[in-house]
């Protein structure tokens, strides 16, 4: 007989290291993957170590790489907080990338000054009212939002493939199905000489601080927060609990709108349908592994972005298949799930009691 | 209008219907297995691509259909119990619990496919099940199309809607499910374990789920691919709500879906120079969402649904 005993007195200290103990767990459990695909797992770990730490340029990469992670992590985070299940962030993603292309294509012309702001927003907005839809059948018509967010992501993913063989399509594309490119002066500026690391890297680090301070220092985050512990009870204490929901829904979406943005006026240039490998889903995952903490979004991002591009570079140089980083990543989720139960609880081994 | 009328007079348009539906039917009845006993499985799709993968690897190394079809339940187990065990006794957050074997799940069978086979540029084919042709029911007009010329597992599956069906309605072992579902505490005050009911019920659940995925790689087509699942499983939790949560009515469902998929295809063949393609790829997901909505205010969810139970605590 297995007894569940929460434990007492656990430091914050022990608290904080969870995410950090599930980080390591998952990246030595990935030698299990490497030892069945036939390939040598010291030499592994080094090329992975390598392919993020060799170089500026490798760094900047994995930098890059991290930057949409911030973006769907927060929304996540924000949304899970209030226990509205978001999973719509791949979905909400390509909104914000198509708004973004289609007010950064012509629409307007304007100075940098003028049209980074207005990409920016519109795919805040775009994103933001992807999630409305699900936040809104849940509070009008009691609409499960894990399903019908879900289910949106695909419904959006085939509209965008449809806008980009359709009025988006760029005539110059060849026939490939990808939108005009972005005109330069929306597109978002480099930080560094010959390195793809963007501006959407600052401006991901400046939105994880401002949900931070949303979330841990306002009123409206003390709300949702009040609201994801307990509903009934935030009801009860007369907070307008479908409000924030709302609230919550638009912010959420409009972080991972701007993921697309950030991808799409920050790396790529244009649209395509294969802009996300599925930034929205990891998303959850840096989330989880931040424990729903703004500020550990950032950390998350950083460690899946280097695991991404650690196992890609690895993945070339040794020839194992690159799902290792999707395996080594999806292994991270639940190592977390399970390092902070056994901060909390403990399990107690009984000999089984008679009757 | 008179060419969409005809539509339904076909017999292929009918004997779609089922097909499409087949590997629905056996999602649906798993996540009904799964929500009675009070766990709700995201792992779903996660759990077909898994049930389509070993299915169609174990037929590709050379076993048997039926064998193939069993590796494959057995590996759904297999992440249902991992599912069972984080929810259940741990009772950590099902939600979040299940993307985690979605997740993890597809990367698992993609990391496994890609290594068993690193280059090929088609996917290798299997020889699939086939049109069972029972005799002269199989010539019967329009039933021996619709009915008797589907497969193996089309009939499997209609055949875990009885089983589901008569376990939950007629066996005191789909009372106590339903009722560890409901209201745990009494389950566990009449000397039954509320862990093993819902563990088991977990497993017992994803292994259909995960017969739906082999349905693809075994039935429906001969071959894995990346992306073949495209959100069936999400669209059974759609469908289990739909069905408030019973074996009939999760039929009913499965077989409305297919319909409409299956009459999506053909009015895009009519109306495709009208309307983009994409519009009607579209309809599936638009309407397991107006289902969700229709019905959601009069679901009755099992109330011990998403609630872990520790003993001794309310």
């Amino acid at each position: 007989m297995i007894e569940v005993v929460p434990r007492e007195n656990v430091s914050r200290r022990w608290q904080a290291l969870v995410p950090v103990i599930a980080a390591v767990v998952a990246l030595l459990l990935a030698a299990i993957p490497l030892v069945a695909a036939g390939a040598p797992v010291v030499p592994a770990y080094a090329q992975m170590f390598k392919g993020v730490f060799g170089s500026v340029f490798t760094f900047t990469e994995m930098l890059t790489r991290a930057t949409p992670l911030i973006f769907t992590g927060l929304a996540a985070a924000v949304a899970f907080r209030a226990k509205l299940w978001n999973i719509g962030g791949e979905g909400q993603l390509y909104l914000g990338a198509l708004a973004a292309v289609w007010v950064g294509t012509g629409l307007v012309d304007g100075s940098p000054w003028l049209m980074i702001p207005l990409v920016l927003l519109a795919g805040a907005v775009a994103g933001g009212l992807g999630m409305l839809v699900p936040a809104t059948l849940k509070t009008r018509f009691g609409a499960d939002e894990v399903v019908t967010s879900l289910l949106l992501n695909f419904i959006i993913l085939i509209f965008v493939q449809m806008m980009l063989e359709g009025p988006f399509k760029d005539p110059m594309g060849l026939g490939w199905p990808q939108s005009e490119p972005i005109i330069d002066n929306a597109m978002l500026p480099q930080l560094m000489d010959r390195m793809r690391l963007h501006g959407g890297f600052i401006i991901a680090l400046v939105l994880a601080l401002v949900a931070w301070v949303v979330m841990s220092r306002t009123v409206w985050g003390l709300k949702i927060r009040a609201v994801g512990e307990n509903r009934a009870a935030a009801r009860h204490a007369g907070l307008g609990v479908n409000r924030v929901y709302i609230g919550v829904a638009l912010a959420s979406g409009a972080l991972a709108g701007l993921a697309g943005v950030s991808e799409v006026a920050g790396l790529k240039g244009y649209l395509t349908s294969d802009l996300s490998p599925g930034f929205g889903y990891t998303g959850i995952i840096v989330a989880m592994l931040a424990r729903l903490n703004p500020a550990g979004v950032v950390l998350a991002a950083l460690y899946v972005a280097s695991v991404f591009v650690g196992a890609d570079s690895m993945s070339r140089a040794m020839g194992v298949s690159s799902f290792l980083a999707d395996l080594t990543v999806s292994m991270s989720l639940i190592c977390v799930l399970l390092a902070s139960f056994f901060a909390s609880y403990r399990l107690r081994f009984k000999r089984a009691a008679a009757a | 209008m008179m060419d969409i009328l005809n539509i339904f007079l076909t017999d292929s348009f009918w004997a779609a219907s089922l097909r499409i539906a087949s590997p629905l039917i056996f999602g649906v009845l798993g996540a009904l297995l799964c929500e009675r006993a009070g766990v709700l499985n995201l792992g779903i799709e996660g759990i077909f691509v898994v049930g389509a993968m070993t299915g169609w690897m174990a037929v590709w190394m050379g076993a048997g259909l039926w064998t193939g079809v069993l590796v494959a339940a057995l590996s759904g187990a297999l992440f249902g119990l991992f599912h069972a065990i984080l929810t259940v006794p741990l009772g950590l957050s099902q939600h979040v619990s299940g993307l985690g074997i979605t997740l993890f799940a597809t990367s698992l069978a993609s990391f496994t496919y890609r290594t068993a086979l690193p280059q090929v540029s088609s996917p290798p084919r299997i020889e699939p099940f086939r049109a069972l042709d029972i005799p002269v029911l199989s010539e019967l007009p329009f039933l021996g199309p619709v009915l008797f010329q589907q497969t193996a597992l089309t009939w499997l599956a209609l055949l875990m809607v009885g089983v589901v069906w008569w376990v939950m309605d007629r066996t005191a072992l789909g009372v106590a499910i339903k009722a560890v579902g409901d209201s745990p505490d009494a389950v566990n005050a009449q000397g039954l374990s509320v862990m093993k009911l819902r563990i088991g019920a977990v497993v017992a659940g994803s292994a259909l789920m995960a017969l739906g995925g082999a349905f693809l790689t075994m039935s429906a087509f001969d071959a894995f691919f990346f992306g073949m699942v495209n959100g069936r499983g999400w669209i059974c939790i759609a469908l289990v709500i739909f069905a408030s949560w019973r074996p009939g009515k999760a039929l009913l469902g499965a077989l409305l879906f297919g319909m409409f998929d299956a009459l999506q295809v053909r009015l895009q063949t009519e109306a495709g120079a009208l309307v983009p393609g994409q519009v009607f790829l579209m309809m599936p997901y638009i309407l397991s969402i107006i289902a969700l909505v229709v019905v959601a205010r009069k679901a009755e969810y099992p109330r011990a649904l998403l609630v872990p139970w520790r003993k001794g605590q309310r």
